[in-house]
């Protein structure tokens, strides 16, 4: 035990954990808030009843996208390599316009026919369950990873803080508090749903606005100024790194590097929203308006992201971690809190990172259980399934797929959760063409479709195979040579190209062949319903079971 | 609820709207001076002039953070107006 109490910062460690134990009252709280009759239903557990108004969507897209893991993975990849790690900040600008056109009619369909994850939008669309399947598991694929990177985020943390992670003897010891966070996380989100990161995101995105506006203002009053920050960034970038003969970093991106930075911005813009997390808060809005609206509020959270980016370069002119051998990138900005704040201040610091950790994770269990149960337990296991056995299994595969999160960052290498996490990127973008492009026209045939799914989800995958760096054999970027075109480029986006060509291509010939192109349960209209108009249904409708062969 | 606004110039009123109206052109176009605008590097990848102390690489995106909320919000203004004018002129239904 004195190992433990060597590093721990009592202050900070106390208004952690009053923080945290806070927002876990409210997360078993947010069970009985603006509950409805019928609580057994989906709708309630998994998407929170679709009731969640302007703010509250805000809220929770908010604490959903910008998560624990993006706090501490974008100030560490300014912190390493400069520049290249600022790409975060033009992706989480041109995604609002990007989905602005295709989120509200998404919305207006899944309402119409109470679709609650996209893969119902695809089977109800294109009537196949082939098509359904492979972008339900898709998104399953693409979320576990993602949560285990929430639970890495927790982990840094509580390494900072002095308890848990490191390099304690005792894995019991080491684990022990990742545990505990992890069991009640588990607990409130089983009992309250989608509710629960929804009234915890107020906190956390309270504490995550207080927290950046003050370090960045507070924070280069102490280091010299901004000026001086960036000078000795980019002195210590000048350095070259004596594995690849390159200098370490850079203040601006050159020519080489500018396809890799806009291709990475675009590919990761258009895959964010195809997340079952990201879709999960879409749907749970209560109207359409409130929809298009939060485009329109959400790059608030960019800002912060961008500031808080910034943190890296400070964390440089600071000198946090040099000389380290090895030192990891991801401690340099809790470290640089730790070193600046008060003890207190630190602790609040670290809380909105803890619960930035717990707000999404929870969320993206749902997402991947709601997926579950829609499109492979009711779809495939058990066609008459009712609505309270529905909300009762997406119950247990939230539990399910938390654990299997858990067991990977616990039992496996962290490095490997990352690597994982960026092919979850590269995955969740080849589900665009079949849901976008079903937003907007039937034209594109199933088969096509599942064809440069298939496609695209193999040649990312092999690229991403081949990529080796010194500190990983395989999977260790995101970027690689574009053919055709020569420059370096984000492999999904690549991917996603190819994917779009073969569904196209196939397209032309199955439908000059006649081949079936399957039942589609949706008309024009139903992409343009409002909330509340003649056109809306009074209930969300059940969705029919499907009759069509696929 | 709608006759405040000019709307004559759309032919007679039982004439259904046309797929492109100039909101829907505009709102199309203010969605995609953000997304050039940022995903346009080689326009942006240099450090002077730098603002406080902040190099022009990082003080222009952050600018268009705002900036494309703001062009944004317009596109959603102007869609709105124009489902209004559809709803009004299909009977009182967002068709």
């Amino acid at each position: 035990m004195t190992r433990l109490a060597d590093g721990v910062n009592a202050p900070a460690l106390t208004v952690f954990l009053l923080l945290l134990a806070l927002v876990t009252v409210l997360g078993f709280l947010a069970a009985r808030w603006r509950q409805a009759d019928n609580a057994l239903d989906l709708h309630e557990w998994g998407l929170g009843g679709r009731s969640f108004g302007t703010w509250v969507t805000w809220f929770l897209l908010g604490g959903d996208v910008y998560t624990a893991y993006t706090f501490i993975a974008v100030p560490a990849a300014v912190y390493a390599t400069g520049s290249a790690g600022f790409w975060s900040i033009p992706y989480a600008a041109v995604v609002y316009p990007l989905v602005f056109l295709l989120l509200p009619r998404l919305w207006s369909v899944a309402r119409v026919h109470g679709y609650v994850t996209p893969a119902d939008f695809v089977r109800g669309r294109y009537g196949s369950r082939a098509l359904s399947l492979a972008m339900a598991l898709t998104g399953i694929l693409a979320t576990m990873p993602y949560i285990a990177l929430q639970l890495v985020g927790l982990e840094t943390v509580l390494t900072v803080l002095g308890i848990g992670g490191g390099q304690a003897a005792n894995p019991l010891v080491r684990d022990l508090p990742l545990l505990i966070a992890f069991a009640v996380l588990a607990a409130y989100t089983y009992s309250s749903g989608l509710r629960a990161p929804a009234v915890i995101a107020f906190v956390k995105d309270a504490l995550v606005y207080i927290v950046i506006i003050v370090a960045v203002v507070y924070l280069p009053m102490r280091l010299g100024g901004y000026g001086h920050v960036f000078d000795s960034a980019a002195a210590k970038f000048q350095a070259v790194n004596p594995a690849t003969h390159q200098p370490t970093g850079s203040l601006v991106p050159g020519p080489k590097a500018q396809w890799a930075y806009a291709t990475l911005a675009l590919g990761s813009a258009l895959g964010l929203f195809m997340y079952p997390h990201t879709l999960t808060g879409v749907l749970a809005a209560k109207s359409r308006r409130t929809v298009r609206r939060n485009m329109a509020i959400l790059p608030a959270y960019t800002l912060m992201l961008g500031l808080l980016a910034l943190l890296g370069f400070m964390a440089v002119s600071a000198g946090v971690g040099q000389g380290v051998k090895g030192y990891n990138a991801q401690l340099a900005v809790p470290q640089l809190f730790a070193q600046f704040f008060p003890g207190w201040f630190a602790g609040v610091a670290f809380a909105a990172i803890g619960i930035g950790a717990l707000v999404p994770a929870a969320i993206m269990s749902i997402g991947a259980a709601n997926l579950f149960t829609r499109n492979v337990y009711k779809e495939f296991l058990k066609p008459d399934a009712t609505p309270e056995q529905q909300t009762k299994v997406a119950k247990l595969a939230s539990l399910l797929v938390k654990f299997g999160a858990l067991a990977f960052v616990v039992g496996m290498d962290k490095q490997f959760a990352i690597n994982l996490q960026l092919l979850g990127g590269l995955w969740i973008l080849q589900t665009l063409p079949t849901v976008a492009a079903g937003l907007f026209t039937r034209w594109f045939h199933r088969w096509a479709l599942l064809a440069g799914w298939a496609v695209g989800m193999a040649y990312g995958t092999w690229q991403a195979y081949g990529i080796a760096t010194p500190a990983t054999r395989h999977f260790g970027g995101s970027t690689a040579v574009v053919p055709f075109i020569g420059e370096t480029g984000y492999i999904g986006l690549t991917a996603f190209a190819l994917n779009l060509l073969v569904a196209l291509a196939l397209t032309v010939l199955l439908r000059a062949l006649g081949a079936p192109q399957g039942k589609d349960e949706t008309s024009p209209e139903d992409y343009r319903v409002e909330a509340g108009t003649a056109a809306d249904a009074p209930e969300p409708a059940p969705v029919p079971a499907l009759t069509a062969a696929s | 609820m709608s006759s405040e606004v000019p709307w004559t110039d759309r032919e007679s009123g039982s004439q259904p709207v046309p797929p492109l109206t100039p909101e829907r052109f505009l709102a199309g176009l203010a969605l995609a001076v953000p997304v050039v605008a940022l995903l346009w590097v080689p326009s942006y990848s240099k450090s002077a002039p730098a603002l406080g102390g902040v190099p022009f690489f990082y003080w222009y995106q952050l600018m268009w953070v705002p900036l494309a909320a703001v062009f944004t919000g317009a596109a959603h203004l102007l869609l709105s107006r124009d489902e209004k004018h559809r709803a009004a002129l299909n009977g009182g239904d967002a068709r």
